[in-house]
């Protein structure tokens, strides 16, 4: 049994920079358009700001189709788009692609829910102030709801390290593709135990800082 | 009167098919430059639709709204937020924004308007100190007592200096004190800014203390309209009555009058007290109330002529729009003729309840207005002056006619 830390670090090492790029590629695209979608599906809603059925039902039936499928299949499952887009299925930027569009999806609802819960007095006053609608969007309605928004990032977060934990299934590297291959493969709970630890912080710590910020934001 | 705003058959229906709601139902009213024009209903009688109609937060059905010369309701969205802008508006959970600051919220509306920050900053230190909130620009909402927010919410709604401000039940979230403070500030907007205030709300002691004239909503519609003292002091409608009789309270109820009998078994009338400096002339509706009498004053002076022993034994005066209003009822002892020559010669100024002796009252009760049943309604002797429940609002009918 290898218990070589001396090799087996910077290979963890590399990994955890590779779970990080992966991690946080996907939540600057994935993030940026599930808020785009988000404040759309909000917005679009009947009685709100920008009421569009239209575009309201075609995001809403998107969203509910793609949220619930296993993000093992879904990276297969957006192959051929992979392919057009990145120009191939494996690596660690096909697994970005795929969580990317993943996250954007579930982004979109955690964003709806928690502007769902903006104080519609609030709206109503910048209206009542002249404010044009896409105003009110990004200066009202984003900051006001942006104490439970960096919540819910921090959640997203969490479950893209999740989701990144499959990438080594296509080629992609990453904490989970370290643990399967060096602890998994080699009957090394100790390396298992190591990445599991190592996750655990990095979790703890987008957590801590999350709570951190949303405390900062919320002014009470 | 120069009229800022105007409602023209206004309507706003919510819904359709069966289940629409006419929020607003043919509404035609007049609001003047530089007046508080209060609306005042029970919730539900669409007094907070008709205020959106004026900024077109919404939008009328049919009818027109004029503000200011222009028909808002044939203008665009673009053009609408030009409009607002020009319109404040305070609300009754103060709508202020919990991620901006004090500062940050009164400066928004000039950010919205294009203001440089440099700017911005003199006009918000400006507005603070006219809602005396100076210490506070750095404080976040969450921070400021009820009548604090509402005093962020009244600078926020003057800072690009509207002509209009519109206040949607601003003190009915407040304390009783609270209230006052605020009322008072928006009484200090009026006259020292010359804002012309449209006052929505259900507390009738709000609009008694600062409107000058008034408007009453019931389902969608304005069933009275007038200068506030004229509508309180002779409400023709119902629902108008029920409002006087909620703040007043300056009328005996059945019970109240049994005990009060109980110590008072002489003859007792109710002398309605109203302002005698002549604003009943002219198109007022309450006229008779000129000249002598009519004032507390007057009753005990009357007394005196006519050589009669009063004693005050109920009655409350409070002011409408700034003019006394109220009632006393005095239990009269002296020569039986006296007094009837005394009673003749207060009716010729003002309205006379005669609550009658102990044993042969000549009236059950002066309550059923606060009970809320029509005057018609009320006896089945109506024609007789005396037995009328209703003192000043039966007088009124009669002399005027009724409703309209």
């Amino acid at each position: 049994m290898n218990r070589d830390w001396s090799t087996l670090g910077p290979i963890l090492l590399e990994s955890v920079r590779e779970t990080l790029y992966m991690v946080s590629i996907t939540i600057g695209v994935g993030g940026f358009l599930g808020l785009v979608f988000g404040v759309l599906l909000y917005a679009t809603r009947k009685g709100n700001l920008l009421q569009n059925a239209v575009v309201f039902t075609v995001l809403n039936v998107a969203v509910n189709i793609v949220r619930p499928i296993p993000f093992i299949i879904f990276i297969t499952a957006v192959g051929p788009l992979t392919l057009a887009t990145i120009g191939t299925t494996i690596g660690n930027n096909a697994v970005i692609f795929a969580m990317s569009i993943m996250a954007a999806f579930v982004t979109a609802r955690i964003v709806e829910q928690n502007l769902v819960a903006t104080d519609p007095g609030v709206i109503e006053a910048a209206r009542a102030m002249g404010a044009s609608r896409l105003r009110i969007i990004v200066t009202v309605l984003i900051p006001e709801a942006l104490a439970p928004l960096i919540l819910g990032y921090t959640f997203l977060l969490i479950g893209i390290i999740d989701m990144s934990a499959l990438a080594g299934y296509v080629g992609g590297g990453g904490l989970g593709n370290f643990a399967i291959v060096y602890g998994y493969q080699r009957f090394n709970w100790e390396v298992t135990f190591v990445t599991v630890l190592v996750i655990i912080a990095i979790v703890q710590l987008a957590q801590l800082l999350g709570n951190w910020f949303a405390r900062k934001a919320l002014h009470r | 009167m120069t009229s800022v705003i105007s409602f023209r058959d206004a309507t706003k229906v919510f819904g359709g098919g069966p289940d629409a709601v006419r929020a607003v139902d043919s509404v035609t009213l007049d609001i003047a430059r530089g007046e508080i024009f209060g609306v005042i209903g029970y919730s539900g009688a669409g007094k907070s639709t008709l205020v959106r109609l004026i900024n077109a937060l919404e939008t009328a059905t049919s009818g027109q709204v004029i503000v200011d010369g222009q028909d808002v309701t044939t203008l665009r969205e673009a053009e609408l937020r030009k409009v607002r802008a020009g319109i404040g508006m305070i609300f009754q959970q103060f709508n202020l924004m919990n991620s901006r600051t004090v500062a940050g919220n009164v400066g928004y509306p000039l950010k919205v308007a294009g203001w440089s920050k440099q700017d911005r900053r003199r006009r918000v230190g400006e507005l603070l100190e006219f809602v005396g909130l100076t210490d506070k620009a750095r404080s976040y909402p969450a921070k400021l007592s009820g009548g604090q927010k509402q005093r962020v919410g009244i600078a926020r709604a003057l800072a690009t200096s509207p002509s209009i401000l519109l206040a949607d039940e601003a003190t009915s979230a407040l304390d009783p004190d609270t209230t006052q403070d605020v009322l008072a500030l928006l009484r200090r907007v009026n006259r020292e800014l010359g804002v012309t205030i449209v006052v929505i709300t259900h507390e009738m002691d709000v609009v008694r203390s600062i409107a000058h004239r008034v408007a009453v909503m019931e389902h969608g519609k304005v069933i009275e309209h007038g200068r506030a003292y004229d509508v309180f002091a002779a409400p023709r409608e119902r629902a108008t009555q029920r409002f006087v009789a909620s703040t007043l309270q300056d009328r005996p109820s059945p019970d109240v009058l049994d005990r009060l009998r109980h110590r008072h078994p002489g003859r007792m009338i109710t002398v309605t007290v109203r302002e005698g400096d002549g604003y009943g002339t002219g198109d007022s509706r309450v006229d008779g109330v000129g000249g002598s009498g009519g004032s507390g004053v007057d009753v005990l002076a009357a007394l005196r002529r006519h050589g009669v022993d009063g004693t005050i034994v109920f009655g409350g005066i409070t002011e409408i729009d700034e003019r006394p209003f109220g009632s006393l009822t005095v239990e009269l002892t002296g020569d039986d003729a006296a007094i009837d020559a005394l009673i003749a010669d207060l009716r010729r100024a003002t309205d006379v309840h005669d609550l009658g002796i102990g044993d042969a009252p000549s009236d059950r009760t002066t309550a059923d207005v606060v009970g809320g049943s029509p005057p018609e309604a009320s006896t089945g002797e109506g024609d007789e002056p005396d037995a009328d429940p209703y003192g000043f609002a039966m007088d009124a009918i009669r002399r005027h006619g009724g409703p309209r």
